[in-house]
């Protein structure tokens, strides 16, 4: 198995990891704010981990390009849900 | 490797089905829109490794579409709950 | 069983699950937040089915325009959904409703299931013609080629939609703007996305519509996708959205089908037959009228989300 091929797995597993472990985050924590904190960190550093992992077999530097425009686009996306959802939780209380 | 990438996208999207089931039924639409935050960056993620396993051709247009419109529900979710004079009260706007 | 069969048969369950979900969700807001769930899984399934434009237009509508749309219906209707509401179809008939869609999909998955390995198919044919097109992807040749009456028709049917849901308005408003006017200051963190997303979604926009003539893509994808960044602008109100009266939003909404079916009759009269393309001139003409369609669908789609108009003409023109 190639070096690259290696890079890949670790990483992509490693997103793996991440992605399982926001979702226990969000079964497991208490109140609404901490829920939603273990999404959106825990699964934006997922994708993170497997678009760095998918990088190396990207087919051009157009697709690499993109993957990495898809992550920072939903970093964007993520950091905005929290901030809007978030505000709703308080603003409601836990039962928003 | 394709079929590492392939588990990887079933890890993924049994992880988000796991999640879902919690959410969906939560208390509260906030619970809700968490919902449908965790199933954009799961499928996004699941969708990423199924087209780099199958070799579809593409798809990272539609990765790119959902990622553009990933906040958008609750954008929707949140200018539709709260009307347009309602101020922030703790921060005195 | 192989790992990819493992994960189709995974995505199916979900796909079930998440749609029965909806059926039995209490509140229109569950029930919307299921089925934007719904359609960002059912994106997945049609990528598997090598269907990768059908899975943008899923992904561009599903979770931007559609979803919108019913988010805000469902907050409009929150306070007049009632018991009775929820009891209104209870016992038999709900029962033969349910029986009669069980029979449907039922019916549509036997009629698939047992499909001959080879059956009946134009898709040869139309590949076999495709280099004549100038185009690579076979999607955008059928639409736009093989098909066209019929595209043209179907963006006719949105400006439709667009004067039904304007003939909505209580008579003092016709004309007037829908939605409400530009806020003094803008939510914040709305605001930043929509002044970071908007630049980077015209581009992505445009970038998909022009791809559209050789990979997946196309002209309704592109315009979903502008549209959604001009829906984003109004959501983070920093924009309001234009007098319904506007000469400018009346044509662009026409522009689409009206140069749609100029091209067809030039097609009569220069190549011989209605909406004929000149060989070799096929690709700059279909281009040409995707171009105008992308005008036109990213108008209607935010129109048709912003609803009838509520404000007066008459105040707005003051300003």
């Amino acid at each position: 198995m190639s070096l690259v091929d290696l890079f890949s797995i670790v990483a992509i597993g490693a997103g793996v990891f991440f992605f399982l472990a926001g979702t226990v985050g969000l079964l497991r924590f208490p109140d609404g704010l901490s829920r939603l904190h273990a999404l959106t960190k825990a699964d934006n550093l997922g994708l993170g981990l497997i678009v760095l992992g998918l990088l190396p077999r990207a087919e051009s530097p157009l697709a690499a390009f993109k993957l990495v425009a898809i992550w920072a686009l939903v970093q964007l996306a993520g950091a905005t849900t929290a901030q809007l959802v978030g505000r709703a939780v308080r603003r409601k209380g836990t039962a928003a | 490797m394709t079929d590492f990438l392939l588990a990887a996208a079933g890890a993924i999207l049994f992880t988000v089905a796991v999640g879902l089931v919690r959410i969906l039924g939560g208390p509260g639409d906030a619970d809700r829109m968490m919902a449908a935050q965790l199933i954009g960056t799961g499928g996004i993620g699941s969708l990423l490794l199924i087209a780099a396993a199958t070799g579809a051709r593409g798809v990272e247009d539609v990765a790119l579409g959902l990622a553009l419109l990933a906040a958008f529900a609750s954008a929707a979710f949140v200018n539709s709950a709260a009307p347009a004079k309602d101020t922030d009260a703790v921060d005195g706007r | 069983m192989s790992v990819l069969q493992a994960l189709d048969i995974g995505l199916a369950f979900l796909v079930f699950a998440v749609a029965a979900w909806t059926i039995f969700a209490r509140g229109g807001f569950a029930a919307t937040v299921g089925y934007v769930v719904y359609g960002l899984l059912l994106s997945l399934v049609w990528i598997r089915l090598f269907a990768v434009d059908v899975a943008l237009t899923e992904a561009a509508i599903g979770s931007g325009v559609t979803g919108v749309l019913l988010i805000g219906a469902a907050a409009r209707l929150r306070g007049a959904e009632t018991e009775a509401d929820e009891k209104s179809l209870r016992g038999l008939p709900r029962l033969f409703i349910a029986g009669l869609c069980v029979l449907v999909a039922l019916a549509l998955a036997a009629v698939v299931l047992l499909f001959p390995d080879s059956g009946p198919s134009l898709a040869p044919q139309a590949m076999r013609h495709l280099p004549e097109t100038g185009l690579g992807n076979p999607v955008t040749a059928v639409l736009i080629a093989y098909r066209a009456f019929d595209t043209m028709l179907e963006k006719a049917v949105l400006v439709l939609a667009v004067v039904g849901v304007w003939s909505l308005a209580a008579d003092r408003y016709w004309g007037g703007a829908p939605g409400e006017a530009r806020a003094e200051r803008p939510e914040p963190t709305l605001a930043f996305l929509a002044q970071v997303l908007a630049p980077l979604g015209i581009l992505v926009g445009i970038h998909i519509f022009w791809v559209g003539a050789d990979e997946p893509g196309g002209a309704f994808q592109g315009g979903a996708i502008l549209a959604a960044m001009w829906m984003i602008v109004m959501m983070a109100r920093l924009t309001e959205a234009p007098r319904t009266s506007a000469f400018w939003l009346r044509l662009a909404l026409v522009a689409g089908p009206l140069v749609f079916l100029i091209a067809g009759v030039g097609g009569a009269i220069f190549a011989g037959r209605f909406f004929a393309y000149p060989p070799g001139f096929a690709k700059p003409a279909i281009l040409f009228i995707e171009a105008f369609m992308v005008l036109s669908i990213a108008v209607a789609l935010p129109m048709l989300v912003a609803g009838p108009p509520r404000r007066e003409p008459r105040a707005d023109r003051s300003r």
